[in-house]
Formats: structure tokens, C-alpha cells, sequence
């Protein structure tokens, strides 16, 4: 993550000279574009944003998408990481389910949208499902490929000093795991993000997914756009939230060799 | 408690159809320094791991009397863990929290690491983590330290100040120990007894003592001539024919 040759003014001033370079294209080009149902132009779009933000659909929105995501992904991560746990420790458990963890895993969870209208209706319930397909097999294979990577001195270490079964699982294996897994928590929490969307455009009556959607079939690409650029916003803040977690004393080492 | 710690009897260990030791016998008596040496892959390992009771020998036997601390050669300690954390693992089921602390601030100021407690082991260089090693093995009561390739991760300069500190911190906490190791200068300048193992399948053949008062420098004679004949009893021909192989191996 170090960047050498780039000082911090650098670093602060760089990225806001490309957006602003991109909203000035952006904006040059809707120029030459009559229809801003077609293109919309930035001004639209902060008008659209105004409108939205305004009317407090945004915030209803905002927090379905958001209530869906955090159903969905710590269902997965609170039924994942013990599976992927007793995976790991199991060769028994793991002869047995990794290739059908490795088919759903590879299975994309969209694919599910038919079923999770049928089983589900519409609402919050096929989403969190949708998340919940997303989110729940790469959370446990990445536990189970954490657990094998633990160094056997530390387990050797632990029975030195008198560990028994549960200290040993306790002090050893959790934090051993902890930096592998918080990553990998990190790229499935950017999936659930980008699943919710998929799922409420399509099973959904509320949510950011569905607004986008609802845009569209209004044929408000100025309302479309502001709503992607939230989306968009709210998956890197998701990831700085995560990322968060790095920087716990007790995990840092995970990220330093 | 007797004063023969440990015992090994006709061990032989094979690991498949692999025999990796063979017929071995080795007493050890308290306060006794031993080094084993021998190339990688000789069985020096395999003789430390038996002898902890972290595997069981295929046939003979092996008796151990006290408690034993084992130091491994790299990243032994928990980097989830600081220092000061490590040092306590041996002591963390200590009730008296305040006979506790005063351990920690012993085994911290005997390494010399004031400062370094909260420090995590990848905050360290190599030479400070393999420092809290020892201080962990040796704080709370043990009597035998089996150490392997201890600090065989290290650069060579630090590699010569680490045995000094070792020497330094046995003088301290006098423990009864084992070091595997395939550096013979590092077996000459801190080992009473030296014990070079041969070839798959291992065995002990010899033994070398060498009575000199530590802490020894590397360039004194009798460890010059110890790990002179040290290489000769482990690879003939790996030295040229100088007028020193004259001298004789005292061997027992």
C-alpha cells in the first residue's frame, strides 16, 4: 500500500483532478447530446439528486439496500466462518463438501433470482436469499484455505504452554485466521453490494436496485444516474468501513510480510 | 528428582520405510549444556521432537524427568501477540497478578527490551524476536530447554551476539539444555557436549567435550581445534590438507 514518489499533496490533489476531469467531459459531451433522456448532463443529475434527496426516497432507499446487505452478508458470515472452521479441521467434513462448496461457489448467485422470487415474493426476503447465495461460499472456502495456512509451530507453540482443545481454538486458530478471512470479508461484502442491486431491480419495491430500475421505466436517466453514482459511493465507503478492521493491532501482522 | 534428566535408549525412529535413527543412546544430566550436530536432513530434528515427546520413537525408549521449554528457530512466537504477551504464555495461568508482572519485568529487563513490550513480533528485527523467544522459554519454571536451529534465521553477527546472550542469560536461569544445530562454531563456543550426528541412518558414534569456561570467544584455540575436528568427523575432505589434521580428535 506504500506509495513512494508522490507526496501527500500529490496524493490528495490527484484523484479530485481526474473526477473533476471527468465530470468536465462529462459535461462537454452532453452538450453535443440533445436529449437528456439519453444523456443526461451533471447539472441534471445534481437537480435529479436534489429531487430525490428532497423527497426522502433516497433515504428509504438507502436504508432497504443497506438493511438487505447487512441481513444478508452477516448471515453468511456468522454460518460461514464456523463451516469453513470445521472444514478446515475436518478432513473428514472437507472430503465431503468442498466440491458442492465449489460448484455454488462458481454458480453465479443471480442465477437464483427465479427461485428467490418464487420461494421469496418480492421485498427484503429475496434479496438478503441473493446476498446470502453471494456472500456464504467464498466466506467459507476462504476460512477453510486460512485454517491450512496456519503454521504448524503455532499449534506446537500452544500445546507447549498447556493449551488445551478450546484455548487452542481460541487463542491459536481465531487469530490466526482472522487477517485471511477479514479479507476475504472484505471482497464478499463488495459482492453482497453488488448483488442487491441486481437483486432489487428485479424482486424488489424499494431499494436502490429498484430505484435505478423505476428511473428508467420513467425514463428519468437524470434520477438513473444519481442513483448509480450513490451506489457507487456507498460501496467504497462499505470497503473503507472494512478496511478499518486492518489496522486492529492484533491482525496488522497479517498484512505486513 | 533424579539428576539424569533425560534418558534415550536404543531409540531407532523410522518415518514410512525411511529409517531416520538408528539404535541411539544419550544420557544427559542436569545443568548439562549438549549441542547436536549434524548436515540438514540428518535426523537432528527428529531426535529433538522425540526426545520433547511431540512424537513417540518407533522402538526404545525415552525418559524424561522436569519440565521442558522448547525454542524454535523462526517465528515460534504468536504475532498476534506482544511481546510481553509472549513472555507470558508460560505464566499466564499465574493467580497473583502482582508476582506476575514483576516475572514479566524481570524476563523483559533480562533480555533487555524495556520499551519493546507492547510491541508486536513483526514490529521486531530478527535478533530482538529470537531474544523474546528465550525470555519466554525461560520464564516460569522448566529445567530442560530443547532448542532448535535457534538462530539459524539470523545474519551471522547477530548470530555471535545471540549466543553470547545466551550464555549471559544462562548464567541468569540455569537450565539443562538441548541445541540442534547444523553450525558448528555456534555448538563449540556454547556446548559441553557435543554430539555430531551420522548420516541417514543416524546414529551417535562419538562425542566430543570441551571444558572451557563460557563465555568462550570463537577464536580461542580449543574452540578453533573443537570445530576443526568437528568438520572432520562430519565431512572428511571438506577441509584441505593443512599441517592442523595432524591433530587428534579426543573422542570417547
Amino acid at each position: 500500500m506504500h506509495q513512494t514518489g508522490i507526496n501527500r499533496f500529490q496524493r490528495r490533489v490527484l484523484p479530485l483532478a481526474v473526477l473533476l476531469f471527468v465530470i468536465i467531459s462529462w459535461y462537454i459531451i452532453s452538450l453535443f447530446v440533445p436529449s437528456n433522456s439519453v444523456f443526461p448532463s451533471p447539472v441534471d443529475v445534481f437537480f435529479g439528486f436534489l429531487e430525490e434527496a428532497g423527497s426522502g426516497r433516497l433515504a428509504n432507499d438507502l436504508i432497504a439496500s443497506l438493511f438487505r446487505v447487512t441481513a444478508g452478508f452477516f448471515l453468511a458470515v456468522f454460518l460461514g466462518i464456523p463451516l469453513g472452521l470445521w472444514m478446515g479441521v475436518q478432513p473428514f467434513a472437507r472430503a465431503a463438501l468442498l466440491p458442492t462448496i465449489n460448484f455454488f461457489r462458481n454458480l453465479s448467485p443471480l442465477a437464483w433470482i427465479p427461485f428467490a422470487i418464487l420461494w421469496f415474493g418480492i421485498g427484503d426476503a429475496p434479496a438478503v436469499f441473493l446476498i446470502f447465495m453471494a456472500a456464504f461460499f467464498p466466506i467459507v472456502l476462504a476460512t477453510i484455505a486460512a485454517v491450512g495456512n496456519i503454521p504448524a509451530v503455532y499449534f506446537r507453540v500452544g500445546s507447549d504452554y498447556g493449551m488445551n482443545r478450546w484455548e487452542i481454538l481460541k487463542n491459536i486458530t481465531f487469530p490466526a485466521i482472522a487477517p485471511q478471512v477479514i479479507t476475504s470479508l472484505r471482497v464478499t461484502a463488495g459482492l453482497s453490494w453488488l448483488v442487491v442491486v441486481a437483486a432489487e431491480m428485479i424482486a424488489g419495491n424499494d431499494g436502490l436496485g429498484f430505484a435505478i430500475w423505476d428511473a428508467r421505466n420513467g425514463l428519468r436517466m437524470d434520477l438513473l444516474v444519481s442513483g448509480m453514482i450513490v451506489i457507487g459511493l456507498i460501496g467504497v465507503i462499505l470497503d473503507r468501513v472494512l478496511v478499518q478492521l486492518t489496522e486492529i493491532p492484533s491482525i496488522r501482522w497479517g498484512y505486513e510480510r | 528428582m533424579s539428576d539424569k534428566l533425560i534418558h534415550v535408549q536404543n531409540v531407532s525412529h523410522s518415518f514410512g520405510n525411511t529409517t531416520v535413527l538408528e539404535n541411539v543412546n544419550l544420557t544427559i544430566s542436569r545443568g548439562e549444556f549438549i549441542a547436536i550436530v549434524g548436515p540438514s536432513g540428518c535426523g537432528k530434528t527428529t531426535l529433538l521432537n522425540l526426545i520433547s515427546g511431540y512424537e513417540n520413537p518407533s522402538s526404545g525408549s525415552i525418559s524424561r524427568n522436569g519440565k521442558l521449554r522448547m525454542v524454535y528457530q523462526q517465528d515460534g512466537l504468536l504475532p498476534w501477540l506482544t511481546v510481553i504477551e509472549n513472555v507470558g504464555l508460560g505464566i499466564r495461568h499465574l493467580r497473583d497478578a502482582e508476582e506476575k508482572n514483576r516475572q514479566l519485568k524481570d524476563a523483559i529487563e533480562l533480555i533487555g527490551l524495556e520499551g519493546f513490550e507492547q510491541h508486536y513480533p513483526h514490529q521486531l528485527s530478527g535478533g530482538m524476536r529470537q531474544r523474546v523467544e528465550l525470555a519466554r522459554a525461560l520464564t516460569g519454571e522448566s529445567d530442560i530447554l530443547l532448542m532448535d536451529e535457534p538462530f539459524s534465521a539470523l545474519d551471522y553477527l547477530t548470530r555471535i551476539k545471540m549466543r553470547n546472550e545466551l550464555v549471559r542469560l544462562l548464567k541468569e536461569r540455569p537450565r539443562t539444555v538441548i541445541l540442534v544445530t547444523h553450525d558448528i562454531e555456534e555448538a563449540a563456543q556454547l556446548a559441553d557436549r557435543i554430539i555430531p550426528l551420522t548420516t541417514r541412518p543416524a546414529t551417535i558414534l562419538t562425542e566430543k567435550r570441551i571444558e572451557l569456561e563460557k563465555p568462550r570467544s570463537l577464536t580461542d584455540p580449543i574452540v578453533t581445534e573443537a570445530v576443526h575436528d568437528l568438520l572432520i568427523s562430519l565431512s572428511p575432505g571438506s577441509l584441505p590438507a593443512t599441517e592442523k589434521t595432524g591433530i587428534k580428535a579426543e573422542e570417547n
